[in-house]
């Protein structure tokens, strides 16, 4: 993927950092930035509140550069920058009247073809959060981040759109693919104060306090910002904050692109860390420990958790066999408790149909029968033997042996059962026409 | 009849003016309720004489100059929290914007403000580009506060944020063009 890059006047001076990290962040993730040839500085806010006019034909220059560079897909990290272009494409894309004026200021045609992207909206919706979270190396574990967006970037929605104006995620998303716990907070989309802290400190002061006190209070222990005068207020005049508001602050402040260099394996120099005003490399160390400790306490839970799991696997293996067991002997006692009453058949025919029954249960169920034949031979043998008369010999005929061959062979099948049965009748009647013979 | 209260007194001349803030601001000041949203949500209303809610009051009634000479229009920090909350749909952050050039075009303005932009925008058209150093230090100078800042001057080079020479485009007779025929157009638009 291949983008125009747009990077502001800020890249060359205090948002140097900014411009180191997105190159890394490019080289990084594979997606190639060309930056636009001979650009020049969109106007920002002076621009429109100047002159309507100017503040549209300023950034059309540049995305005319990018027109004929035939790259239309536009990144523009700092969100004046973005700000500022996307209004000038929606307004040569809807005001043709402004479109002619702009054309003719510049004394050249304009497409409308382009789109200015913030990096925000690239790293979520053309690269993706799964992307990043393949490449990273270093998580950013247990960093309590407040994700600040400011103004430009979710606002106005017609110009932005590609998150929501009030509790807008894109950073969020990319700080927990980087593996960080962002923080949820009421001033992610409160002004900082913008160039008031510069031109008017006696308004922009009390403005840019306000979003660094509610950070704090919420948990933060840092800031994410994606946008480089949000930068130099947060950062650069956090020291003057804390002594005219008489309160420790002591929050580093990172772009989002420095903190993904850094988590894919950067060193802190490689993104210009070191010229931060808020030191910002000791809480980095602090994470790293931190992190590492409860990545570790993070596994060893894990590891607890899937202990117990099998230990618990194994107790349910156990109480199964036991339940088992003790059907098999429910069965038993049931099965005794028929053949009491000559009813041990409907018994032995239920457990036929239960083939799985262990061979512990058709022992129980084998001497149940050889009670019943014990203690009430008759209606064994009629089970056995239809006839009468037969039954009654096979009665007169039956010893231990004979009873416990006939009473296993029922449990297993009774068809056998019953041939064995009238095999012991046809020997009984033999050996008794052998007598009288 | 004698009784009535007359709700838009402004006259011919004052109704020209604002249909062309209207226009220029692409937004219309009738569709107000007078809810007042965007005061609640403005961060930069504590600083103001007068909160947006009435400065769009004050159009409504046709007090076009009590608006442009408000301080409430240079307080605004163009966030934009006005009109992405506003009800009604109503610009208001535009007005604003179209307000102060209307204003800077009357030569009222709030003059560190003005100095700063004045600043800035010249820096855009004889370098291309904004030489933050020289912004500060000049606007520091017009603004007779030769000391504000003084401690993070140095910081900044030191750490290479701030550069002593401005960085000059290739395209600078093309940026003076573009200033030039912008002020040729000049309250058209």
């Amino acid at each position: 993927m291949k983008f125009a890059y747009y990077p502001g006047c800020a890249s060359e001076g205090s948002g140097i950092e900014y411009h180191m990290s997105m190159e890394r962040t490019a080289y990084i993730l594979g997606f190639e930035i060309q930056e636009l040839e001979d650009w020049n500085c969109c106007g920002a806010t002076s621009g429109h509140n100047t002159d309507k006019l100017l503040s549209v034909a300023l950034p059309a220059r540049n995305l005319a550069i990018a027109e004929r560079s035939g790259l239309n897909m536009v990144v523009a990290p700092c969100a004046a920058c973005y700000s500022r272009h996307r209004y000038a494409e929606h307004t040569i894309q809807h005001d043709p009247e402004m479109r002619r004026k702009v054309e003719q200021v510049l004394e050249l045609d304009l497409a409308g073809s382009t789109e200015t992207l913030s990096i925000l909206d690239v790293l979520v919706n053309k690269i993706g959060t799964e992307t990043i979270a393949a490449k990273v190396v270093n998580p950013m574990t247990t960093m309590k981040a407040a994700c600040y967006y400011g103004c430009l970037l979710v606002r106005p929605v017609e110009h932005t759109g590609f998150d929501d104006p009030e509790d807008p995620q894109t950073m969020d998303q990319i700080m927990k693919a980087l593996g960080a716990d962002p923080i949820d907070w009421s001033h992610k989309t409160e002004c900082c104060g913008a160039a008031l802290v510069t031109s008017r400190p006696d308004v922009g002061n009390p403005m840019l306090y306000r979003v660094l006190k509610d950070a704090k209070e919420s948990g933060a222990e840092c800031l994410v910002t994606a946008c480089p005068l949000c930068m130099l207020n947060l950062d650069m005049r956090q020291a003057a904050i804390e002594k005219q508001f008489g309160e420790k602050l002591a929050l580093p402040v990172y772009y989002i692109t420095e903190l993904l260099a850094l988590a894919c394996g950067d060193k802190p120099s490689q993104v210009g860390l070191e010229k931060h005003f808020v030191e910002a490399g000791t809480y980095l160390r602090t994470i790293e420990v931190r992190g590492a400790e409860a990545r570790a306490a993070a596994e060893k839970a894990a590891q607890e958790a899937a202990e117990k799991a099998r230990a618990k696997a194994e107790a349910a293996a156990a109480a199964k066999a036991a339940a088992a067991a003790k059907k098999a002997a429910k069965a038993e006692a049931a099965s005794k408790a028929e053949s009491a009453d000559g009813q041990a058949a409907p018994a032995k025919e239920a457990a036929a149909g239960k083939p799985a029954a262990s061979a512990d249960g058709d022992q129980k169920k084998i001497d149940a029968f050889v009670a019943a034949f014990n203690k009430n031979p008759d209606k064994m043998a009629a089970k056995l033997v239809a006839d009468e008369a037969q039954a009654g010999i096979l009665v007169s005929a039956l010893d231990d042996k004979k009873k416990s061959k006939l009473a296993s062979l029922m449990v297993k099948d009774m068809e056998l059962a019953k041939k064995a049965a009238a095999a012991y009748v046809q020997q009984e009647l033999k050996k008794q026409g052998e007598c009288q013979s | 009849m004698e009784n009535s209260v007359l709700l838009s007194p402004a006259d011919n001349h004052q109704k020209a003016l604002i249909r062309k803030l209207e226009q220029e601001a692409g937004t219309s000041i009738s569709l107000c309720y007078q809810c007042g949203k965007c005061t609640a949500g403005c961060p930069a209303a504590f600083a103001m004489d007068f909160p947006p809610r009435q400065v769009i009051r004050m159009l409504q009634l046709g007090l076009t100059d009590m608006a442009l000479n408000s301080n409430s229009i240079w307080i605004c920090a163009s966030c934009e929290t006005c009109s992405s909350r506003c009800p009604r749909g109503v610009d208001i952050a535009s007005l604003m914007d179209t307000m102060r050039r209307e204003a800077l075009k009357r030569g009222k303005t709030d003059k560190k403000v003005a100095a700063f932009n004045k600043a800035f925008l010249s820096n855009v058209k004889n370098f291309g580009r904004t030489f933050e150093a020289g912004l500060l230090l000049r606007h520091n100078l017009v603004t007779g506060q030769p000391f504000k800042d003084m401690e993070l001057g140095l910081p900044m080079l030191k750490r290479g944020k701030a550069s002593p020479l401005p960085h000059m485009i290739k395209g600078r007779q093309e940026m003076k063009k573009i200033f030039e025929r912008v002020d040729q157009f000049g309250g058209e638009q």
